[in-house]
């Protein structure tokens, strides 16, 4: 009788949120891909054809034949598609390194700091990711715009004679990116770092290093996947990111987070869009792959 | 050689300066007098007194609220689950699709997630509005749940469970009276942080939101693209006292079950 329960007991703990996920999380990708075969249409749902099960297997098969890869070729005429993903990839991949850049020193000064304060530095950083994402990068509005604070400390003292053109291009959208996803770096690499053993470095040391190159030699390819870690974490939300291009960029800011949701929400496209999604969701499989293994592989190493 | 030189003081202090600088800011201006949002007009609670007055702020509000109160509560139940399936069971056939799924939501841009989301319920004919969006914050933040719940999971004495099983308690009892008070503080902070992640969201919320469902992020977003108010300011700032209330209040019960657990072992030590 206790056999019997335990294994419904467990079935069931696996079973209901696997088929949440199934439910919610991966068929979605599926419809998605469907829709980008479709035809636009003016109806509600905007697209055609619409499978139903009152039409049979007859009908179903002729509906099937019905969809065709005209958006993907569409996508390829125009383009702006490709210059979006182009650039959203740019982007995205010169904010994580200047995101490495800053994170790295907090992060290194973090695991370095008496034990005693750690647990609170780490709050620290969790904390203003607990405070909206869009009141923050709506903030950077009134600190970046031409009469804006920065430009205004800069002007009193002196370092600037007219005031600086930042809000509304491509070094805005870096500094919101930067901004926005640095706890996302800090703290792989803090984990990382602070598992460091010390003594290495002494070590190190001890047989001739500089500290220089003792940290290219040893504290650095030790944080390694502490670093992928972060990349990944910055790098792929960034490529499809919405809020911070919009807020923040400008017109010749181009990012294809922000062509799919016009797609979708001014010309009313669902297939286009669809369509713009498959191909992102593609860009993006590669580097969620290569975070996993990595991930697995620093798993095998931790035990 | 560990040490916590004045190189690493400031680039610690510099970091968390960059990190707060704009949301000090913007609760500095929640009080200013001037409409203007760069320019100090003196002290005021004006921009507050006049949200009381704002119907359509209040209404996205509430809608906030309970969304982010039910799909965090969803999403804790769910992702504790999530959770013990990734510790407990490492074998079962589909185990590396369950991880996969657990993973890719996290960094899954938000466009794509809402996108989706949104053509599912189309399909399935589901009318959108608050529960579609309640739907979807429960399938986002049970990840993050799980991924919180799973790390005190793993440093936790399966032996414990093992006890209670052998003196004959059934798998849901052993849960609820052994695994969840030890693994309780994880539980609360996914879900808090999932309530957080749903009072943030902007992008899957307007794809999945219908009429008569608009939540606070989207009132804010469709404000600031008409122009910037310390209305909003003081909004952001009733927020920010919200989350920093919960944030302390969370971290001081943490603090001192720890305290109170350091204490009871040393107790049984003594004891034994």
């Amino acid at each position: 009788m206790g056999k019997l329960t335990s294994g419904l007991y467990n079935r069931l703990v696996i079973a209901i949120p696997y088929t949440w996920l199934l439910l919610f999380f991966l068929a979605p990708f599926f419809i998605v891909f469907r829709i980008s075969l479709s035809t636009t249409a003016i109806a509600m749902p905007p697209y055609e054809p619409v499978f139903s099960l009152a039409d049979g297997w007859a009908g179903l098969w002729s509906k099937i034949g019905e969809l065709s890869f005209d958006n993907y070729s569409y996508l390829t005429e125009d383009s702006l598609y490709f210059n979006a993903y182009v650039s959203s990839v740019v982007i995205a991949g010169i904010s994580t390194f200047l995101t490495l850049l800053i994170a790295y020193p907090i992060a290194y000064g973090m695991a370095q700091a008496p034990r005693t304060i750690r647990p609170t530095l780490v709050m620290l950083v969790i904390l203003p990711f607990w405070t909206s994402f869009l009141i923050r990068v709506y903030s950077w509005i009134a600190i970046l715009k031409p009469e804006g604070l920065f430009n205004q400390l800069l002007l009193s003292l002196h370092i600037i004679d007219s005031p600086l053109i930042i809000l509304n291009t491509n070094t805005a959208v870096y500094i919101g990116i930067v901004y926005s996803y640095l706890p996302f770096m800090v703290l792989p690499l803090y984990s990382a770092l602070e598992k460091m053993d010390g003594t290495l470095i002494e070590a190190a040391q001890d047989l001739g290093c500089t500290p220089i190159k003792a940290f290219w030699r040893v504290t650095f390819p030790l944080s390694i996947p502490g670093v992928v870690a972060g990349c990944m974490l910055v790098f792929i939300p960034a490529v499809g990111e919405f809020v911070i291009p919009d807020l923040l960029g400008g017109s010749q800011t181009l990012m294809i987070g922000k062509t799919l949701w016009n797609e979708f929400n001014a010309n009313r496209d669902w297939p286009v869009s669809s369509a713009v999604a498959t191909i992102l969701l593609m860009i993006l499989v590669i580097p969620i792959v290569f975070f996993q293994n990595a991930q697995a592989k620093a798993e095998e190493r931790g035990k | 050689m560990l040490r916590w030189t004045r190189f690493n003081i400031i680039s610690v202090t510099l970091g968390f300066a960059f990190l707060y600088l704009p949301i000090v800011l913007l609760v500095i201006f929640s009080f200013n007098e001037s409409k203007l949002v760069t320019v100090w007009g003196g002290f005021s609670t004006k921009w507050y007194v006049s949200l009381l007055s704002n119907q359509g702020l209040l209404d996205a509000a509430w809608v906030t609220i309970r969304v982010g109160l039910l799909s965090a509560t969803a999403a804790t139940i769910l992702g504790t689950m999530a959770a013990l399936t990734l510790v407990r069971y490492t074998r079962f056939r589909g185990r590396m699709l369950f991880s996969g799924m657990i993973y890719a939501p996290l960094v899954m841009p938000d466009v794509i997630t809402g996108l989706s989301l949104l053509l599912l319920f189309v399909a399935i004919g589901f009318d959108r509005g608050f529960w579609t969006i309640t739907l979807a914050h429960t399938t986002l933040t049970m990840c993050f749940v799980a991924v919180v719940v799973q790390s005190r999971l793993l440093s936790f004495d399966q032996s414990i469970e093992e006890a209670a099983q052998d003196l004959g308690a059934p798998p849901v009892r052993t849960f609820f009276e052994i695994t969840l008070p030890i693994i309780a503080p994880a539980v609360l902070s996914g879900w808090i942080l999932a309530f957080t992640l749903s009072l943030d969201d902007l992008v899957i919320a307007s794809f999945t939101s219908g009429p008569g469902a608009t939540t606070l992020p989207m009132r804010i977003y469709s404000q600031v693209r008409l122009g910037v108010t310390p209305e909003i300011n003081a909004v952001c700032t009733i927020l920010i006292a919200i989350v920093t209330v919960g944030v302390i209040c969370a971290s001081v019960v943490t603090k001192r079950r720890e305290i109170q657990r350091q204490r009871d072992e040393r107790a049984a030590a003594a004891g034994a």
